[in-house]
């Protein structure tokens, strides 16, 4: 096996195993907003590194780029995706209080709640 | 004819779009550009997208420095939460803080937000644009090091957001030294170790 060969496959199997760990941070944190970690951090780097791996195995520029925009789009829309289920966990009260050391959200969005909405100068 | 040159000022996106068509398609030939293009066009001209203005100046010492920490931060990330998801026992404490950004563009809140999300133990819950605050989860207060630590990560993330893309004015504007301070005083600093 080539240098190159080996690398692709320490990728794939790193990538591979970091999927996997997701999958299982997924199932055990308990909480939604644990689980959003386990969703987007491991599962990021592990498609990177099967991208890399393919890239490296396949040798070709133009699946090269392709895999890049791959990589690309994941990293602009997992935050999003992770921050609308944030946020709509959060706002439905999906979330458990009791796994929080503090939460200065819940804090601000009770006191905008209970202050009046003062005239808006703009 | 505001509308016209509204248009023009959206070619960045257009070429964009059309470098995206020809990647995907994986060859440069000139159907492929030309087509791109023209789908670029219709999309930009049919599909109205609120005007975000870049008012910015890119600065290649930053972005380096920016993108190699961000790779640094997700691997950091990756193997802190596998730990935690493989070890027994407690799942760890989070936390919902809030972290007042120095800049109010909405561009360096938008990048500086999707970057938090991809790196240790933090996903943003909530943006709040007027007074550019971020609502950010913590994973795991402790492994942050506390609750400081992890709004004081987050504001480092702005703060080479904005040394990477930020006009000189606003960075000013955030109370951080000018870059060619920065540049100067790094040497300086290695002399007097």
């Amino acid at each position: 096996m080539s240098v190159l060969d080996w690398f692709a496959s320490i990728c794939f199997f790193l990538g591979c195993a970091l999927n996997l760990i997701a999958a299982i941070g997924a199932l055990r944190f308990p909480d939604l907003l644990s689980r959003m970690h386990a969703a987007t951090k491991p599962q990021v780097l592990g498609l990177m590194l099967v991208m890399a791996g393919l890239a490296a195995s396949l040798g070709s520029s133009q699946l090269t780029w392709k895999l890049t925009i791959v990589v690309l789009f994941q990293f602009m829309t997992a935050p999003v995706s992770a921050h609308m289920v944030g946020r709509s966990g959060y706002r439905t009260g999906k979330v458990r209080e009791d796994l929080l050391v503090i939460d200065e959200l819940t804090e601000d969005l009770d006191r905008a709640k209970s202050t009046p909405i003062p005239p808006s100068s703009s | 004819m505001a509308e016209r040159v509204k248009f023009w000022t959206r070619w960045p996106m257009v070429l964009w779009l059309a470098a995206v068509w020809v990647l995907l398609w994986g060859d440069l030939t000139v159907a492929n550009v030309v087509v791109g293009l023209v789908l670029a066009v219709l999309l930009v001209t049919l599909l109205r997208m609120p005007k975000v203005g870049f008012e910015g100046r890119p600065w290649l010492p930053g972005i380096v420095v920016l993108v190699v920490w961000f790779l640094g931060d997700v691997v950091m990330a990756s193997v802190q939460v596998a730990k935690k998801a493989l070890s027994p026992g407690e799942p760890p404490h989070g936390a919902v803080i809030r972290v007042r950004l120095r800049s109010h563009s909405d561009l360096f809140l938008t990048i500086t937000a999707q970057l938090c999300s991809l790196v240790p133990g933090s996903i943003i819950v909530e943006a709040h644009r007027l007074t550019g605050t971020l609502y950010v989860h913590v994973f795991d207060v402790a492994e942050a090091g506390g609750i400081d630590g992890a709004r004081d990560h987050c504001l480092k993330v702005e703060r080479r957001v904005l040394y990477a893309f930020a006009t000189d004015e606003a960075l000013a504007e955030a109370g951080l030294p000018p870059r060619r301070r920065l540049l100067r005083r790094r040497p300086a600093a290695e002399v007097t170790r």
